[in-house]
C-alpha cells in the first residue's frame, strides 16, 4: 500500500543515514573500544567490541550480550493464523505450545528452503516469527485466502541475547522474578518499566542463555537494568565475530553463510532442499499441506537429493574456512562453509555441503584441502575429515532446569 | 585508382570497432563518413562556445568491455566513470529514486511501499538471471537454426545448453520476459504505481511501443545486460561525452594505420556481376573496395544504397517491413547553472543520474497514445541527464550541460513531415515539464539543440530516428535480425556485409554488432583477428 504524502516526506532524510541505528546502538557505540562495525541487514552491528576471542569467553564461562536486533522480524495474527503457518513451514504448528518456540524453516513450490527462524506462539493466534532474510511479499502472498493479519516489525521491536552460564543469574538479580521456570524453548512476559519484555530460553550458542524483545523505546532501560544486574556476573557486551564461533560450535547453520536461499539464489542449481542442509527433521511429512511438500516428498522417494550438509573433524588446528573437500584426495566432494578450531571441543571443527553419494554412502577417506596464507606464502595442506554429528559440544547447563547460576 | 581491401559505409560506434577489428587484422580499411566529423549517434559536440554535447547517445553501459580492451580504447582516451541512480519527480511534490547503495534502495522504495521494497530484490534476482543468460550470447554470432552448418549446430547446442542450466521455472520465465509488456510483468512483482513507472521506462526508451504492449520486457531486459567495470546493470557517463567512445574508437583505428574519410557521402554500393565492388559517393566519386561494410541501418542499406534488382523479392519485402520507427526526440541544453528541483533534499545524489517525471504507468501509456494519432506526446515522458555533475570536461566550471530524450515523437506529424515552429512547440512540452519541478529553469537556459526525428534521420542517418536501428522486439532478435537467413553479417550480395545495430544483438552503444561482423569478415577471408576476445565469463 502507498504510504500517504506527509509520512513519505518525513521518511526522506534516510539518505543522511544509510545504516540504521538499532535501539541499543548508543551504549554499543560507548563500550567499543575496537570500533569494528559491519552491516547486517541494513543495521550498523559490532563485529568486535573489545576483543573477538576474549568475547567468546565471555560466551563460554559468563554472560555475554548480543544485539539481535536487526534479525528480521514479522508479527503474524489472526483466527488462521495457526492454520497459515502450518501452510507456509515445513513444521507442524498445532504441535507448538501456546508459550513456546521452535526452530523451522519454510520453502518454495519446489521446496527450496526460503530460509530458517524460530517461530514463537505468543498466544493462540499470535506469533512471531524470526529470520535473516526478508520475506514481506511471499508472506503476504502466502496470507491470500486466510484471516490473518502480517506485519513486519523489525524496527519497531529490539531484541538482545543474553547467553553464557551466568546469564540465569544476570536475569535473576535482574529482578525477572519466575525467570527460573523457564524450560529451553519456553517464553514468558516479565514486567518491565511499565511494559513487558518477552523472554525465551533460546539462543544461538548451544549454551545456556536467553533471548529478550522489548518494544524499542524500552530497549535502553532494558540494557542498564542487565548490565547493572551483570556487573557481579561477568557480562560482557560482544560482537559476531564471537557469537559466529560459538554458533559453529554448537553446529548451527546460517542462512546465505552455510547455505543459499532461494529467493537470493541468481544460480538455479544454488537453492537447496531441507534435507539437502541438516533441516529434515523438521519436515513434517505426516502435514497434509505445507509449501513444498510435494516437491521435498518426490526427491525422497526418486532419491534426487543431490547435497547432504554434514560436521567435520579435520586433523590438525587449521581452520579449513572455504575448503574444497576431496574423497581419496582426487575427487571433489564438497565445500566447507564455516570452520575454526574449537577452544571448547579443542578438535577443528567444520560445517560442510557434500555432493551425494559423498557423505551418504560414501562417508570415509575424506579430504579437505587447506591453503593457509602464511606471511605471504601458502602453506598447502591435504588434512583428512571425517564426518562427526552436530553439534560439536554439548553443554548439560544448556538444557538444566531450573539452571544453575554459573 | 586505389582499391582499399574494405570500404566501411558510416563512421559511427559499430563502424568503427568493425573497421578497427579488420584494420589490426591486416586488412587496408577506409571509413567512409558523411558527416564531417565520425560517431554517428555516439558524437559529442561543441554545438555553443565551450560546451561539449552527447547530442545523440548520452549514458553508456552496453558497451563491452571485452572491446575496449582489444582495441585499446583506455589509451586513445576513453574512460568511462559510473553514475549514481536517479529518481522520478511525483506530482504531489515528492519524488522516489534509487540508490547503488542496496539498503538505502530498500529504505527509498519502503518510503512508498515495505512490500515493494522487499519485493525488488526477487525481481532484480529475475532480472539478473536472465541477464546473465543473454549477456554471454552478445558477443557470439546468431545460430541459424535452418542451416545444418556444423558451425550452427554446435551454436545452438550452446545456446541449449545454457538454456538447460536454468530451472524448468526460469524457462518459463524466459519465454514469458521475451514477449510480455513491462506493464504486466512489473504488475507481477509491485503494487505502488510510481516504482512502476519508474522501472518501466527501460522497457520504452527507443521503441514505439507502449509500457503496456507485449514485447517490452525485453527491452528493459536489453538496458540492463550491461556494466561498468563489473556491476551489472549499472549506467555511466562517458568522459568527454559520448563522442569520446567513438574518437578513442577512431584514434586506434587511426593508429593502426586505418583512414577516415569524413564529408563522403556514400550515394550507392557498386556492383559487378552481382559482387559488391565499392561505393559511388553523392559528388560521382567511385571508392573501390575487395569487400563493402555497412554501419548503416538495413532500410537505408538496402532500400537506398542498393539496386533492388541486386536483391531477392523476400529479403527487400522484410527489409521494408523490419519495423524501425522513429519514437522519440531528444533537447540538448546549455545550462548557465545547475538547476534546483526543490522537491529534492539537498546533498541527494540524484542530481547526478537519470530524472523523470512521468510517475505512473497511465501517463506513460498515455503518451504513446499520442504517437498513435500521429502526434508528439503532450506529456511526454523525458529521461534527464546533467553528465556535468560528473564530467569536469564537457562544461565551464559551473555551468552544465543537460540531456534530455524525449518519448513519443513520431517521425511525421498526423501523415506530414515536421516544420520548424512544430519543433519548437515539440521542445516547449520538455522545457514546461522541467519548468513545473524546477523554478527558474528556462532563466538558465543559454543554448539549446532540439532534435526531433527529423533532425535524427537528417544529420545521423538512423531511418526515421529510430536509435537501435530497429526495434528490440522478439520478433525481430537473434536469427530474425534484421532477417531471417541474413542474420549472420551477411547480405544477399556477396561482399556485402552489415555491421550496424541492425544486426543481432541490436541497439545501444554496444559494439558488439560491429565486433561480431567483423569476425565473420574475417572468417570468409580466412584471416584470424589480431585481438578478439572472447565474452567475458559469466560465473
Amino acid at each position: 500500500m502507498m504510504l500517504e504524502i506527509t509520512p513519505r516526506r518525513a521518511l526522506q532524510s534516510h539518505i543522511a543515514t544509510p545504516r540504521f541505528e538499532t535501539p541499543f546502538h548508543p551504549r554499543i557505540a560507548a563500550l567499543s573500544e575496537t570500533n569494528d562495525w559491519y552491516t547486517w541487514a541494513g543495521y550498523k552491528a559490532p563485529h568486535s567490541i573489545f576483543d573477538e576471542e576474549l568475547e567468546y569467553f565471555a560466551i563460554r564461562s559468563t554472560a555475554a550480550l548480543f544485539d539481535i536486533s536487526p534479525m528480521v522480524k514479522y508479527r503474524i495474527a489472526g483466527p488462521d493464523a495457526e492454520r497459515y503457518l502450518n501452510r507456509l513451514t515445513v513444521r507442524n504448528v498445532a504441535k507448538l505450545g501456546i508459550g513456546r518456540v521452535h526452530y523451522t524453516a519454510w520453502c518454495d513450490d519446489h521446496g527450496h528452503v526460503l530460509d530458517d527462524g524460530t517461530l514463537f506462539r505468543l498466544s493462540a493466534d499470535t506469533f512471531r516469527l524470526c529470520c535473516q532474510e526478508r520475506h514481506l511479499p511471499w508472506l503476504l502472498d502466502s496470507a491470500i485466502g486466510f484471516d490473518v493479519a502480517v506485519e513486519e516489525e523489525t524496527m519497531r521491536i529490539a531484541g538482545l541475547a543474553l547467553q553464557g552460564p551466568t546469564s540465569f543469574a544476570v536475569l535473576s538479580k535482574a529482578g525477572f522474578d519466575g525467570i527460573e521456570r523457564l524450560k529451553p524453548f519456553q517464553l514468558a512476559d516479565f514486567p518491565h518499566e511499565g511494559g513487558t519484555v518477552t523472554i525465551s530460553r533460546t539462543g544461538f550458542t548451544g549454551d545456556l542463555g536467553y533471548e529478550l524483545f522489548v518494544p524499542a523505546e524500552a530497549a535502553l532501560s532494558l540494557w542498564d537494568r542487565l548490565w547493572a544486574a551483570g556487573q557481579l556476573h561477568g557480562i560482557r557486551a560482544i560482537g559476531y565475530a564471537a557469537l559466529n564461533r560459538a554458533r559453529i560450535e554448537a553446529g548451527f547453520i546460517v542462512a546465505n553463510a552455510d547455505f543459499m536461499t532461494a529467493e537470493t539464489a541468481l544460480r538455479a542449481d544454488r537453492a537447496r532442499m531441507p534435507d539437502e542442509i541438516g533441516l529434515d527433521w523438521l519436515v513434517d511429512a505426516e502435514k497434509v499441506n505445507f509449501n513444498g511438500r510435494k516437491a521435498i516428498l518426490e526427491a525422497r522417494r526418486n532419491q534426487t537429493l543431490k547435497h547432504v550438509l554434514v560436521g567435520l573433524e579435520i586433523e590438525g588446528n587449521i581452520p579449513a574456512d572455504g575448503a574444497i573437500i576431496y574423497h581419496r584426495k582426487k575427487h571433489e566432494a564438497g565445500l566447507v562453509s564455516a570452520a575454526i578450531w574449537s577452544p571448547l571441543a579443542k578438535r577443528n571443527i567444520a560445517i560442510a555441503s557434500l555432493t551425494r553419494p559423498y557423505g551418504t554412502q560414501l562417508t570415509e577417506d575424506l579430504w579437505v584441502e587447506i591453503y593457509a596464507l602464511r606471511e605471504l606464502q601458502y602453506q598447502k595442506m591435504m588434512k583428512r575429515a571425517r564426518i562427526v554429528p552436530r553439534p560439536f559440544i554439548k553443554l548439560d547447563r544448556r538444557a538444566t532446569s531450573p539452571p544453575g547460576l554459573f | 585508382m586505389k582499391k582499399y581491401d574494405v570500404v566501411m559505409i558510416g563512421g559511427g560506434h559499430n563502424g568503427l570497432v568493425a573497421a578497427c577489428y579488420l584494420q589490426r587484422a591486416g586488412l587496408d580499411v577506409l571509413v567512409l563518413e558523411k558527416n564531417d566529423w565520425v560517431g554517428g549517434a555516439a558524437t559529442s559536440r561543441e554545438l555553443t562556445p565551450g560546451f561539449l554535447y552527447s547530442n545523440c547517445s548520452y549514458v553508456c553501459s552496453l558497451f563491452r568491455p571485452e572491446i575496449m580492451r582489444d582495441l585499446e580504447l583506455p589509451k586513445h582516451g576513453l574512460q568511462v566513470i559510473a553514475y549514481e541512480g536517479g529518481a522520478v519527480f511525483t506530482r504531489d511534490g515528492d519524488y522516489i529514486a534509487s540508490y547503488r547503495d542496496h539498503d538505502s534502495h530498500r529504505r527509498e522504495f519502503a518510503r512508498y511501499s515495505k512490500r515493494d521494497a522487499e519485493a525488488y530484490e526477487r525481481y532484480a534476482r529475475d532480472v539478473t538471471r536472465q541477464c546473465r543468460f543473454i549477456q554471454p550470447l552478445l558477443m557470439r554470432t546468431a545460430p541459424d537454426p535452418f542451416s545444418f552448418k556444423p558451425r550452427d549446430i554446435s551454436e545452438l547446442l550452446y545456446l541449449g545448453k545454457k538454456f538447460g542450466e536454468f530451472s524448468a521455472h526460469d524457462m518459463a520465465q524466459t519465454l514469458r520476459f521475451w514477449t510480455m509488456s513491462i506493464s504486466d510483468f512489473l504488475d507481477e512483482y509491485f503494487e505502488t504505481d510510481v516504482i512502476k513507472a519508474y522501472l518501466a521506462l527501460s522497457g520504452i526508451i527507443g521503441t514505439a511501443l507502449g509500457p503496456m504492449s507485449p514485447g517490452t520486457a525485453y527491452v528493459l531486459l536489453h538496458h540492463y545486460m550491461g556494466e561498468v567495470d563489473g556491476s551489472v546493470g549499472a549506467w555511466g557517463y562517458a568522459r568527454g561525452g559520448m563522442g569520446a567512445v567513438t574518437q578513442a574508437l577512431a584514434s586506434s583505428f587511426q593508429a593502426s594505420g586505418g583512414t577516415i574519410r569524413t564529408g563522403a557521402d556514400v550515394a550507392r554500393v557498386m556492383t559487378r556481376s552481382g559482387r559488391a565492388t565499392g561505393v559511388v559517393l553523392a559528388d560521382g566519386e567511385e571508392v573501390r573496395g575487395n569487400l563493402v561494410v555497412s554501419n548503416a541501418d538495413v532500410k537505408r542499406t538496402f532500400l537506398k544504397l542498393v539496386e533492388e534488382d541486386a536483391l531477392p523479392e523476400t529479403f527487400v519485402h522484410r527489409v521494408k517491413h523490419f519495423k524501425m520507427r522513429g519514437s522519440s526526440g531528444k533537447l540538448n541544453i546549455a545550462l548557465d547553472s545547475l538547476p534546483e528541483f526543490p522537491a529534492l533534499p539537498k546533498n541527494s545524489s540524484c542530481i547526478r543520474g537519470d530524472l523523470h517525471f512521468t510517475d505512473s504507468m497511465e501517463r506513460m501509456e498515455r503518451a504513446y497514445d499520442d504517437w498513435k494519432g500521429g502526434r508528439y506526446s503532450a506529456d511526454p515522458f523525458v529521461d534527464m541527464v546533467i553528465p556535468t555533475t560528473l564530467d569536469p570536461t564537457m562544461a565551464p566550471p559551473g555551468k552544465h550541460f543537460m540531456s534530455c530524450f524525449v518519448q513519443y515523437c513520431p517521425p511525421q506529424l498526423e501523415g506530414r513531415d515536421w516544420t520548424d515552429a512544430d519543433r519548437d512547440a515539440f521542445a516547449e512540452t520538455v522545457v514546461s515539464q522541467i519548468a513545473d519541478y524546477s523554478p527558474g529553469f528556462r532563466d538558465r537556459i543559454l543554448h539549446m539543440e532540439v532534435r526531433t526525428p527529423r533532425e535524427i534521420e537528417a544529420e545521423v542517418g538512423l531511418t526515421e530516428g529510430n536509435i537501435f536501428q530497429g526495434e528490440l522486439t522478439f520478433d525481430q532478435l537473434l536469427f530474425n535480425r534484421p532477417v531471417p537467413g541474413y542474420a549472420q553479417y551477411r547480405t544477399p550480395v556477396p561482399g556485402l556485409y552489415l555491421c550496424g545495430s541492425s544486426t543481432h544483438p541490436g541497439g545501444g552503444v554496444m559494439g558488439a554488432p560491429g565486433r561480431n561482423a567483423a569476425a565473420e569478415i574475417l572468417r570468409d577471408l580466412k584471416l584470424k583477428p589480431a585481438e578478439m576476445s572472447p565474452a567475458h565469463d559469466v560465473i
